[in-house]
């Protein structure tokens, strides 16, 4: 979302689900949407379905990838260089759109000159990647009419995922494919509501609508309506809340649906800071590994039948949910909590209704205005921005920088020079395996929604590897294997998959009661979103002696 | 897409089959994989595929299944239902030496053996289309090289022998189908016994060819027009005119066109392509030719039976000496070319829908029309399916021009018709006759009734036709006044019952055909072909109160309901031995 903030002053995918239909070409970039975006991938099968090409750019030849009509294998951690030299080579080919470059966006001259260095030779060497495929994606890409740009976590679970993220941003702007229907930059969202906290201004440096905090004039809006005032310096995102626990400058905390005892990299070290605080508050519909850790426990609501009030979606749709039950025994709605905290505090603040809270934020944020419970539940939802009750806007962003008049065009959108830069943990003799991290269909997350249900196809926690490794090892289908990382050593059954290279293993995270693979990856972070790098760190595979009785022996 | 396979490699026999097809597996790579639509693209030579497997290792393994399902992306729960939907595949292992002995109408009545008669190693299969040199026998070989042999006038000695393991040492008669051969009046049939079929220099010489020359001259609209005035119906059964199909296709915006001769003659009772295309080859490549210059189609199909090898070994050297000869291909100035598509033993892919989706590499089931083949055919495309016998009319139509055609026959039937004689006749065979000889007549041509037959019946049109009785010897066999009493000619079948004939045992033989052809995809049809055997198996057993209403009721509902003409045409022939010759009248 910074990413995307930066170039386009909004941080928001660009295009709805229904255009990737329209697309005649997809590239889905670190996104094994198969799996973890499920929904989103149907509409791509349905475009896929009717001829549209799709590429996957992915270490693994993920399920994602065996949909593709390509699959470009990189090395974990070289999207930059494989970005810069699919730059060079549409620059090169003459296939830039030179008319959107020099009407809609700026500093593309230092951005030619970085990427000038990447010949398809150069790219091939530091990803891995033949030039033909990267040839074939430039081309294609540049050429399609309307080309879809999609990723996820393989982006920006990097040190460097702010800069991932430009780099493929610079691709659409290069080839004008953005601010049309079906072309755009999608990043898959992993949580049904994860943009909608966004918009409500859950975000360190932002207030609702994504409106800034450090401006002076939107915040005074705020102040005047809420009879309060507000800090002018940006939050803490949740890394650096971390390392704030850790100066000791951070002391008492309040989660709210968040488990980061088990979601945080480098795991132990997290809980520790936790239990160090002097003070921590949970408010969850479950007892998380984080609330047993918790002075107190308040239980929350279910969002989708136990409260009123709205989601929004990946595409920005925001949609109405209805209350079905009452929360049981004394939990209570989630924002029936926050006003009893609210009034605690010394703010009374009143409201007849939740439609009474929407209708306030409708009147501070601008791109809520015209979306009146009555609106959104007539037409199923409605897309931000949404301005004004008697218009709609179109499903797409940024159609302003394919306007003629340049006042209609707006800020133009800056290309960002990005540089190459492998993940912080190199494997070495020690550790010589490329671990990362990914998701499967049947679990989510820290499995904490979703290990309460039985799925025929859950085999739990495995070290994958490569089919050349495990011979090479001679470790088998199903061993259990010691997987050691500079930070500590879990065990774990092998999975041979012939979608993994040599030289590189992959495991989830949905099982961390079981297999607590965040006591393996590294926390470095990206210093501009704070996300810390889950798809990179080194490993070795140890074989344990031991021979483990087979079942019923 | 991201298959789930059992993960087990093919055996080097189906990896060669397979790879014989599809080409060779691309090198495991990992950085780089293409795949996606270049692999489905390739979805229409799954039928081939299987062929080749089935040909060579005998049968169509679980490990053969999951090695297909990833070179085209398909999913191998998909693969395995189009290869169990095809009798000639077998889904369980086998020995590589099978014996198919026809158990149909015509070879059951004259000398053949029933279901219950067969030896351990022999299996029963519907009509093989050799009912001329019944009872009839088809046997295969699987391995490399493959063989397969058709022989007609089997004994049960030889098919004891056959079941034992050994092969035939001889094949059907291929002049001998057709007994005209050598009269000069003939049209259709006129090479047959006189011209070498695998000739080209012979076909060249004996005036082919040269209707390709002159439609080329007349243009598509000029050809169009003969064939207009010519009233050319279709051949295949059901007597669409032809000049109006191409004309709708030529029309057509949506490219490219394609044209499908429909050669799967399936229909018990028929032989008259198996005839056409063993004599005369090049006349089919000739026809086909005209007929996508007419209607702007870029790419032909045969969808031959796969119980023809015979006919398609035939076929697929004309197609070849055709393209060298530059009448067709990327040397003809078009680049119309012809591919052979066998069958593999399903009676409803002569259903021209049916057709489409078995040479696409799904399922043989009929599609639901509209939209109809002119507009929505084959990949999605406007297309021409024309039956073999209606398209080799063509030549002397565009020779002689269409008027002489529509001067031959009645009003309401011009031209030529082929039929299909069997039975207790001296001379059975494919007889070429001006429309409006009557059912006697025809008899008289084949030899008239063997010594000591008396006439019982005579099977018109086939399955899907209806039985006449003694008194029709004087019926006039044209379209009109075979409808006006409730018969049909079908697909030309003429098979003569006499009194040695268990018309029972005929009746339950035919409902028994169609509930095995039934492909299932309607209610009506997978249903009411499974009532209507039971109902007659009640009735041959001894009478059962409210049998023959149920019998009617069924067969309505089929006629009424069924997607397709199996389910339309099920109850028909039924329905007129009960009523037109009184069988089950004591019921």
């Amino acid at each position: 979302m910074v990413g995307l903030a930066t170039v386009f002053g909004a941080g928001g995918g660009t295009s709805s689900y229904q255009e990737a239909a329209a697309a005649d070409v997809i590239v889905m970039w670190g996104s094994n949407a198969r799996n973890a975006h499920p929904i989103f991938f149907h509409h791509v099968m349905k475009a896929v379905n009717n001829g549209s090409k799709l590429f996957v750019v992915d270490p693994r030849r993920s399920e994602t990838a065996q949909f593709a009509d390509r699959w470009l294998g990189l090395h974990v951690g070289t999207d930059i260089a494989l970005s810069n030299t699919i730059a060079r080579e549409i620059i090169h080919a003459g296939l830039a759109h030179t008319a959107f470059v020099e009407r809609a966006t700026s500093n593309f001259d230092a951005y030619a000159a970085s990427v000038e260095d990447w010949t398809l030779e150069r790219g091939e060497q530091v990803t891995g990647v033949p030039a033909d495929a990267i040839r074939q994606l430039a081309h294609t890409y540049a050429q399609a009419d309307a080309a879809q740009m999609c990723w996820t976590l393989g982006i920006t679970e990097h040190h460097n995922g702010v800069d991932n993220v430009l780099a493929l941003i610079n691709l659409a702007l290069l080839t004008g494919q953005v601010g049309r229907y079906g072309a755009g930059l999608s990043p898959l969202r992993g949580q049904n509501n994860v943009q909608g906290g966004g918009d409500m201004g859950a975000l360190p440096n932002k207030l609702p609508g994504f409106q800034d905090v450090v401006d002076d004039l939107a915040r005074k809006k705020f102040e005047t309506a809420w009879h309060a005032t507000i800090p002018a310096e940006n939050g803490w995102h949740l890394t650096e809340m971390f390392e704030a626990m850790e100066r000791g400058d951070l002391k008492s905390v309040m989660v709210i649906g968040e488990n980061p005892a088990q979601s945080e990299a480098d795991g132990p070290h997290a809980v520790d800071l936790l239990e160090g605080l002097d003070h921590l508050v949970v408010q969850d519909i479950f007892l998380t590994k984080t609330a047993q850790l918790a002075d107190v426990v308040l239980p929350g609501s279910t969002s989708w039948c136990e409260s009123e009030g709205t989601v929004t979606n990946s595409e920005r749709r925001v949609q109405r949910v209805r209350k079905a039950l009452n929360p049981p025994g004394n939990a209570r709605q989630d924002i029936q909590i926050l006003l009893a905290l609210a009034a605690e505090f010394g703010h009374h603040w009143h409201y007849e209704t939740n439609e009474d809270i929407w209708d306030e934020l409708r009147s501070l944020s601008p791109m809520h205005a015209g979306m009146s419970w009555a609106r959104l539940e007539e037409l199923g939802g409605i897309q931000w921005p949404c301005f004004s009750e008697d218009r709609l806007e179109p499903s797409y962003l940024h159609g302003r920088l394919w306007a003629d008049d340049p006042t209609d065009r707006g800020r133009l959108a800056p290309f960002s020079v990005v540089i190459d830069d492998p993940p912080v943990e190199a494997v070495s003799d020690e550790f010589p395996l490329r671990l990362t991290t990914g998701r499967r269909l049947d679990s989510y997350n820290t499995g904490v929604q979703s290990a309460g249900y039985r799925s025929p196809n859950r085999r739990g926690e495995t070290i994958d590897v490569s089919p050349e490794d495990a011979e090479r090892m001679g470790i088998a289908d199903g061993e259990i294997v010691y997987v050691t990382s500079p930070r500590g050593s879990v065990e774990a059954p092998v999975l041979i998959d012939p979608g993994l290279r040599p030289g590189l293993v992959f495991m989830t995270f949905h099982f961390p009661d079981e297999i607590d693979v965040n006591v393996l990856t590294i926390d470095a972070t990206d210093p501009k979103s704070g996300t810390a790098e889950f798809k990179a760190c080194a490993v070795r595979i140890d074989k344990i002696a031991t021979q483990y009785a087979a079942a019923g022996q | 897409m991201d298959l789930k396979t059992r993960s087990a490699p093919p055996t080097d026999d189906e990896q060669r089959a397979v790879d014989s097809v599809l080409g060779a597996a691309p090198e495991r790579n990992v950085h780089d994989v293409s795949g996606g639509h270049a692999y489905r693209a390739k979805r229409h030579l799954l039928l081939p595929t299987l062929h080749a497997v089935n040909d060579r290792v005998g049968w169509i393994s679980e490990t053969s299944i999951d090695y297909i399902a990833t070179r085209l992306d398909v999913s191998p729960a998909e693969i395995y239902g189009v290869a169990s939907f095809y009798a000639l595949f077998s889904m369980k292992q086998r020995p590589s030496h099978q014996v198919h002995v026809c158990v149909d109408l015509a070879c059951r009545a004259y000398g053949g053996m029933t279901e219950h008669e067969l030896p351990a190693g022999a299996h029963p299969t519907p009509c093989l289309g050799l009912c001329e040199q019944a009872p009839a026998a088809f046997v295969t070989d699987a391995g490399s090289p493959n063989r397969q042999t058709v022989a007609g006038h089997v004994t049960p000695v030889e098919v004891r022998a056959w079941a034992g393991g050994t092969t035939p040492d001889r094949e059907a008669e291929r002049v001998a189908t057709v007994p005209q051969a050598g009269d000069p009046s003939l049209v259709l049939l006129k090479r047959a016994g006189r011209i070498d079929p695998l000739d080209i220099d012979a076909y060249i010489a004996d005036g082919g060819f040269l209707a390709l020359a002159k439609a080329r001259q007349l243009g598509p609209e000029g050809v169009i027009a003969e064939v207009n005035d010519s009233g050319l119906v279709g051949r295949g059964g059901a007597a669409f005119p032809t000049g109006r199909k191409w004309e709708a296709v030529r029309t057509q915006p949506i490219f490219p066109h394609y044209l499908i001769c429909n050669a799967d003659e399936s229909e018990p009772g028929t032989f008259k392509d198996r005839a056409l295309i063993e004599n005369d080859p090049f006349a089919l490549v000739e026809s086909m030719a005209i007929a996508a210059f007419a209607t702007n189609c870029q790419h032909g199909y045969i969808y031959l039976r796969g119980e023809y090898p015979r006919a398609h070994a035939t076929l697929q050297h004309a197609i070849t000496e055709s393209r060298r000869g530059g009448y067709i291909g990327s040397n003809s100035g078009s680049d119309f070319d012809i591919t052979i598509v066998k069958g593999a033993g399903a009676y409803i892919c002569g259903e021209e829908t049916a057709i489409f989706n078995s040479i696409e590499g799904y399922r043989g089931e009929p599609r639901n029309k509209p939209p109809f083949p002119v507009e929505v055919g084959v990949f999605g495309k406007p297309t021409v399916v024309n039956n073999v016998e209606t398209l080799m009319n063509i030549p002397s139509i565009v020779l002689d021009g269409g008027q002489a055609h529509a001067s031959l026959g009645s009003h309401g039937s011009k031209g030529r018709r082929l039929f299909c004689v069997s039975g207790a006749v001296k001379v059975p065979g494919v007889y070429e006759v001006v429309y409006g000889i009557t059912l006697g007549g025809l008899i008289e041509l084949a030899g008239g009734l063997r010594d000591g037959s008396e006439l019982q019946a005579v099977l018109l049109g086939g399955a899907a036709g209806g039985f006449a009785g003694p008194g029709d010897l004087d019926l006039e066999l044209t379209m009109e006044v075979t409808r006006n009493v409730g018969l049909s000619l079908g697909s030309g079948v003429v098979k003569v019952l006499d009194q040695t004939v268990d018309l029972v045992d005929q009746l339950q033989r035919l409902a028994a055909f169609f509930r095995d052809e039934s492909c299932g995809q309607c209610v009506p049809c997978r249903v009411g072909t499974v009532r209507q055997e039971e109902a007659i198996s009640r009735l041959a057993s001894g009478a059962r109160d409210g049998d023959l209403d149920l019998l009617r009721d069924i067969g309505q509902a089929m006629k009424d309901a069924s997607i397709c003409g199996l389910g339309q045409t099920a109850y028909n022939a039924i329905e007129t031995a009960i009523v037109r010759l009184g069988v089950f009248s004591n019921a």
